[in-house]
């Protein structure tokens, strides 16, 4: 309904852009949202029905093997909209996997939506727990309702939030139901009127101590880095391409990089 | 990724700066001891599990678990241990034996519409039982050609641009699209309802067998619909090595573009055994000689695959997790689109841009005299103890040379090369056998063409796909030309064979 809207503003301006949109919104820097899920929980659906695009959609795992970007505005300004690929979790090194998680790592969008199959929740919550631990921009989007209905499974959508500490959206995207919401939800993440505070699972009792400590090392050392903890389990694994990333400045300034620069 | 450049400025960090990182880093790496190492990503992983249960049990309940049962049961016979195949192989069957019974009267309807003579006279008497108005009466090839004609154009021009380009064009045009209309939507309908997975389910433990990866039988599915989209669809195989496999052994099914070919051969040749009797019977044998030349191109898949991680790609199936997704009632509207605009016009326009020129080129061809004999003759003479030899003919290896941008117009291009030796200009339907069989086809050119047709080298679009998705020129050329040599093998093996027993000259 929302990508039917939309994409009438298309037609009638033929710039993809509402009639009324201001000149702000012309030539400011689109904002950027990422699009990550599980793969066959209906993600592309409601990628197509936010951008009025029609990447093709399937009922298969997989289906998605190429980032697909779109845009959709909203109260006149611009989004960017970027499709990752299906992935349940973001902790190998499968080539979807790396993509997804450099994306929202290192592509710095200004809300990451994740989109859950609302009749495997159990199972999809563990990718939303890991995109937590890297960004607090979060939206889940509790799609295929309607599928869950039919068999039976109620989702309370309030209690979901609340347990999560971040938005919670229920959608049905083949019918467009509830993505008007979603969007709204999102211009508020981006907008900073929602603010989510993210509740990640504590980590392994017994490394909650060692870790606590690594975190607080972190921080003294990247002040401006917001993923300290994620940024931990990664350095206890020796993750190579994020210990580039910090030397290079690519995921935060080095505190005492400026402090050297500062006494040179 | 591009977007790790944008939008920080990276100062090279001071020399004490990266010291005191790379102290940070040996720390960490040091804490992976102390916390137990390898235990540590486990603990993890479960502390994810836990709290996701957790939250689970408080947001979710469960009403009338029954619902699920049905999909269950479903799922109990489609992906039985021993109904699970035959019923697959049921299933395809009932999709191809539509597509062939569907195909032929809008095909019949297209050929009048653009090129019959006497328009679609002929198809109002055959199908309708009425003869048709005086405004149907003319094909689009005619009027075509009273239109140059009156312009006063010179032979050459009508002859270039109607009897080749035109004609090029409108062979692929009412040979592919009714096919294509009538099998991209179920397909699509497969796809969509979720039962594709649930055939790489089934045939997963044969690709285990043959040292490749389950998810193959995905990518395989795909290229049904497209090799170059199969193709493509393999980079849902994480393994390089298992996904090399996918990608050269994914020509082995008969893609869209080669169903129309295996459609007009089946129906005519295998159909036309016992065209007497009954239509029906009629399109259950050609349905089965298409079922088999699929079974045969699965075959020969699980065998190339078998034969590669034995040889050049050695190494050990991977396992991986394959989701089976809910049965879905897919959505019609969105079934109609993806399979009419996104594949079927998509996949016509493709053949259309290939067919013009081809068209033109074959015109030429048959119409350049050298010493009183049409280059296509020249040509095709040269190419006939070879194609004799593989149970084909010169004509039919020509066109497959004019086909390679895009296979779609294998056998316009056949029946346009034939044509312009009879100096006939063009047929009808049921004229298409008397056509072949006037020169010199049998059930062994039949059999053997369908078999080339499955085992050759794969479409310009093909060739290009797999050099981009393995960015490797070898392996480009790999995936080529086995195929090509395995159809040579394959159609001489049974070229001489039969002829052996048959007791005919070799």
């Amino acid at each position: 309904m929302i990508g039917k809207l939309f994409r009438k503003n298309c037609e009638t301006c033929g710039s993809g852009l509402p009639a009324g949109a201001s000149s702000r919104a012309l030539f400011s820097k689109p904002h950027l949202i990422a699009l990550a899920g599980n793969p066959n929980t209906g993600k592309s659906t409601v990628f197509n029905a936010l951008t009025g695009l029609r990447q093709h959609t399937g009922n298969w795992a997989g289906k998605t093997v190429a980032r697909a970007e779109g845009r959709f505005t909203h109260t006149g300004e611009n989004y960017r909209l970027v499709d990752l690929p299906g992935t349940y979790s973001l902790l190998s090194a499968s080539t979807d996997e790396e993509i997804a998680r450099d994306f929202i790592l290192f592509g710095e969008p200004d809300c990451t939506v994740v989109v859950v199959d609302a009749t495997a929740l159990e199972r999809n919550l563990n990718l939303v727990f890991q995109v937590m631990e890297i960004t607090s921009k979060i939206v889940v989007c509790v799609n295929l309702l309607d599928e869950a209905r039919r068999k039976g499974i109620d989702v309370d959508l309030d209690r979901l939030s609340g347990e999560l500490g971040v938005p919670v959206v229920g959608t049905i995207a083949g019918s467009g139901k509830g993505l008007d919401r979603l969007v709204e939800t999102i211009a508020a993440v981006v907008h900073g009127q929602l603010t989510p505070s993210p509740r990640p699972p504590a980590p392994p009792e017994a490394a909650s101590g060692p870790v606590e400590d690594l975190v607080q090392r972190i921080r003294a050392l990247y002040p401006d880095l917001q993923n300290a903890r994620w940024i931990a389990y990664r350095l206890i694994e020796g993750d190579y391409r994020i210990r580039q990333a910090l030397l290079s400045g690519e995921l935060a300034s080095l505190h005492a990089a400026e402090s050297g620069e500062a006494a040179s | 990724m591009s977007e790790s450049a944008v939008g920080r400025d990276q100062i090279p960090a001071s020399p004490e700066a990266t010291k005191a990182a790379e102290d940070l880093f040996r720390h960490a790496r040091g804490l992976s001891d102390v916390i137990g190492g390898e235990r540590f990503r486990d603990e993890l992983v479960a502390s994810l599990f836990q709290r996701a249960e957790e939250v689970t049990s408080m947001a979710v309940q469960h009403r009338k678990p029954k619902a699920w049962q049905r999909v269950g049961n479903l799922d109990r016979i489609l992906t039985h241990p021993v109904l699970g195949i035959p019923l697959m192989a049921l299933l395809f069957a009932v999709v191809f034996w539509l597509t062939i019974v569907g195909a032929n009267v809008p095909s019949a309807f297209l050929a009048g519409l653009l090129m019959a003579e006497g328009g679609l006279s002929g198809w109002c008497l055959e199908y309708l039982g009425v003869p048709a108005p005086a405004m149907l009466g003319t094909s689009l090839y005619e009027a075509l050609h009273m239109l140059f004609a009156f312009l006063h154009a010179p032979g050459w021009l009508s002859g270039f641009l109607i009897d080749g380009v035109y004609l090029g064009l409108a062979w692929v045009v009412s040979v592919m699209l009714p096919p294509m209309a009538i099998f991209f939507p179920m397909f699509t309908f497969l796809e969509d309802s979720g039962y594709l997975p649930r055939v790489a389910f089934n045939l997963d433990w044969l690709f285990k067998r043959a040292g490749a990866h389950g998810k193959q039988a995905l990518s395989m599915m795909m290229g049904f619909g497209c090799n170059a989209a199969g193709i493509i669809a393999c980079r849902v195989i994480d393994s390089p090595r298992e996904r090399l496999i996918a990608i050269l052994t994914n020509v082995f099914v008969p893609c869209n573009g080669r169903f129309p070919t295996l459609i007009a051969i089946a129906t005519i040749f295998f159909g036309g055994l016992v065209a007497q009797t009954s239509g029906f019977a009629a399109s259950l044998i050609a349905t089965g000689a298409i079922v088999g030349i699929v079974v045969v191109g699965v075959v020969i898949t699980l065998l190339v695959s078998w034969a590669l991680s034995r040889t050049l790609l050695r190494g050990e199936p991977s396992a991986f997790i394959l989701e089976l997704p809910p049965y879905r009632r897919p959505n019609v509207l969105r079934i109609l689109y993806t399979s009419l605009i996104d594949r079927t016009l998509f996949v016509l326009m493709r053949a259309m841009v290939v067919a013009a020129p081809a068209g033109g080129i074959i015109w030429l061809m048959a119409n350049i005299d050298l010493g009183g004999v049409s280059l296509a003759t020249h040509v095709s003479g040269f190419l006939d103890p070879f194609g004799h030899f593989l149970g084909l003919d010169g004509i039919i290896l020509l066109a497959f040379i004019i086909a390679i941008p895009a296979n779609e117009i294998v056998m316009p291009t056949v029946i346009m090369l034939y044509l312009s030796q009879t100096r006939m200009l063009e047929l009808e339907g049921a004229e298409l056998g008397g056509l072949l069989a006037d020169n010199g086809w049998t059930m062994l050119t039949a059999i053997c063409l369908m078999l080339f047709s499955l085992l050759h080298n794969p479409c310009g679009t093909t060739i290009w796909t797999t050099w981009r998705e393995t960015g490797s020129a070898r392996w480009t050329l790999f995936g080529a030309l086995m195929p090509l040599a395995l159809g040579i093998v394959a159609c001489a093996a049974v070229a001489t064979a039969v002829r052996v027993l048959s007791g005919l000259p070799i």
